[in-house]
């Protein structure tokens, strides 16, 4: 645990692959009727191996960019590209989805038909990358390095909230994706919850170094989490504020309370505060 | 922790028994009685329906209904007759025929109505115009249309499951969470991926819900449809016409007794064919045994 530790503090980001642009992205649900603007002109740079943490208040249009990226819905116009190859543009409005893009969604899809080892070894039996011995095998040394050693033959219905969301980011990265897409993942969890989660993504993360694009409206968490930390305005949505976090990874919860943790939150509060203000006036749905 | 659960279970059996053991001894001394309503503390009652225009006569006199102890009689008499068992086998067969035709073309036709938007747009019209003709009016046209009295009935079972068949795992397939799609997609499934791995086990508990409610219906349909059509004719007499033909038969020849036990049979046929499909379900979403 300390080697790996060590080894992350000194490269920072080793991730060669992973790297994001979102291009002028505008998103317009029903052009045809009411013409809602989701995404305006929305610019986004993400470093390969960055955890890149977006905040807006619900319903500000995070979730739209994400479905974007993952290539669930389309794009108005704008580009993204994945190592510099387009994902979607004005041309192809729909990404592929890719294994290489992997989401965890906001309660969590793991199939409940099947036990978690099988839910973690599904995706390369899908890509036909390994054979179901060997995804096997691999599930459950990935498993056990993620502290979830005993729930392998257990339904994700017979462990607790917080095991399940852990559970689905192995079974992410089992497809070793090059960018784990996270929807508000933690939002349903009580924040006891919440801070063992954290730490434990954390420890995931610098053993896996991906790209992560995470949705949050918990300023603290993105904080706590991010290198950089996008702050969008609400709909529609656009980067308002990118905080470059100067906090040196690996972090532990010993840096909820140190003073430029409380100095980015204070620079950043007042920005949050403001686009969630807007987003309450105007009535809009969770979401 | 086991103590308790055993104590709870004890329990529960405990108030069924008692629950049955009263409902029986109200229906003995009842029947018994032969006065029941007649009672001078039913006077008032009977007043206010004389008041109404209703004649006392009229009064629900449950002495007409043969006591339990008689019931049982009747029962232990027949149950050397091989005509009571035949009974239970007919209706039994017919039944599973009629469920399982429901489930194998009614399945895929579901799945079928679910996946496809083509497959939905043509056949959901005709399927639902169609539904709500309750089985029982088909059995005339049924007993036209197919060659034998056994065809029939079977054919009439077969809709009464069917629909409510179709109906779950449509409804079933389609609330499948789309995220589970999703996922799937990402994770690089292919459509048969998904249809077998997504919807397929998605759409289960719905089919077993399904299956059981279905099945319900069939022990309706069946007993409905033997008495109409005269259980069979061709098999003829009073042995081989099902337990619905065999409640009829015995209205018309007049023993009492034994219409009772024609539809305690049909409770206890009834309640074997949901516990084995309750098992059944069980048995096929370990998922959600455990909640």
């Amino acid at each position: 645990m300390a080697a790996v530790m060590q080894q992350a503090a000194a490269g920072g980001r080793v991730a060669t692959r992973g790297a994001i642009k979102i291009e002028d992205v505008v998103k317009i649900y029903d052009p045809e009727g009411a013409a809602v603007m989701a995404v305006d002109h929305c610019s986004l740079d993400i470093a390969a191996g960055e955890i890149c943490m977006v905040v807006g208040p619900s319903g500000c249009g995070k979730t739209t960019l994400l479905n974007a990226i993952a290539g669930f819905h389309e794009i108005t116009s704008g580009r993204i590209t994945l190592d510099e190859e387009v994902l979607c543009s004005a041309e192809q409005p729909k990404a592929e989805p890719g294994s290489d893009r992997i989401v965890v969604f906001q309660n969590g899809a793991l199939f409940p038909w099947k036990t978690n080892l099988e839910n973690v070894a599904f995706g390369p039996i899908m890509q036909g990358k390994l054979t179901r011995l060997e995804a096997t095998e691999k599930a459950l040394s990935m498993m056990a390095d993620a502290g979830l050693s005993g729930v392998e033959h257990n339904y994700p219905g017979e462990v607790s909230s917080g095991v399940r969301r852990r559970v689905e980011i192995v079974r992410a990265l089992m497809n070793e994706p090059r960018v784990l897409l996270l929807d508000e993942p933690y939002r349903a969890l009580d924040s006891l919850t919440k801070s063992v989660m954290h730490e434990a993504l954390l420890e995931i993360y610098y053993k896996n170094k991906v790209t992560i694009f995470f949705i949050t409206h918990d300023l603290e968490e993105a904080i706590f989490l991010g290198h950089k930390v996008a702050i969008m305005t609400t709909r529609p949505c656009r980067p308002k504020k990118v905080l470059e976090v100067d906090i040196p990874h690996p972090r532990d919860y010993s840096v909820l309370t140190s003073k430029r943790f409380r100095e980015l939150i204070d620079e950043t509060n007042e920005a949050v505060h403001e686009e969630a203000l807007k987003a309450f006036a105007a009535g809009e749905k969770e979401g | 922790m086991a103590m308790t659960k055993q104590a709870l279970f004890t329990r529960t059996l405990l108030r069924g028994l008692v629950s049955i053991a009263v409902f029986l001894i109200l229906w003995e001394l009842g029947a018994r009685s032969k006065q029941w309503l007649m009672l001078d503390a039913f006077e008032w009652l009977r007043s206010v329906l004389a008041a109404v225009g209703w004649d006392k006569k009229y009064l629900p006199w449950i002495g007409a209904v043969p006591a339990p102890t008689e019931v049982l009689k009747a029962w232990v008499a027949v149950l050397g007759e091989q005509g009571y068992w035949h009974s239970w086998y007919m209706s039994f067969f017919r039944v599973m025929g009629g469920f399982i035709a429901a489930m194998i073309i009614g399945i895929p036709f579901g799945l079928l109505l679910a996946v496809s938007r083509t497959a939905y747009g043509i056949g959901f019209p005709v399927f639902e115009v169609l539904r709500p003709i309750p089985p029982l009016a088909w059995v005339p046209a049924s007993i036209i249309f197919w060659p034998t009295q056994e065809l029939s009935i079977t054919f009439v079972t077969f809709l009464g499951a069917f629909y409510t068949i179709v109906i779950n795992v449509v409804g079933g397939a389609k609330s499948i969470d789309v995220r589970y799609f999703q996922a799937a997609r990402s994770m690089g499934s292919s459509q048969w991926d998904i249809f077998r791995r997504i919807i397929l086990p998605g759409t289960l508990p719905s089919i077993v819900v399904g299956s059981a409610v279905g099945m319900g219906i069939t022990w309706e349909v069946v007993v409905a449809a033997e008495m109409i059509s005269g259980g069979g004719s061709q098999i003829g007499g009073t042995s081989g016409g099902g337990l619905g033909f065999f409640i009829w038969n015995s209205y018309v020849g007049g023993s009492y007794e034994q219409i009772v036990v024609g539809m305690i049979s049909i409770g206890i046929a009834g309640f074997l064919s949901s516990e084995l499909l309750r098992a059944l379900g069980k048995y096929v979403t370990p998922w959600l045994r455990l909640r």
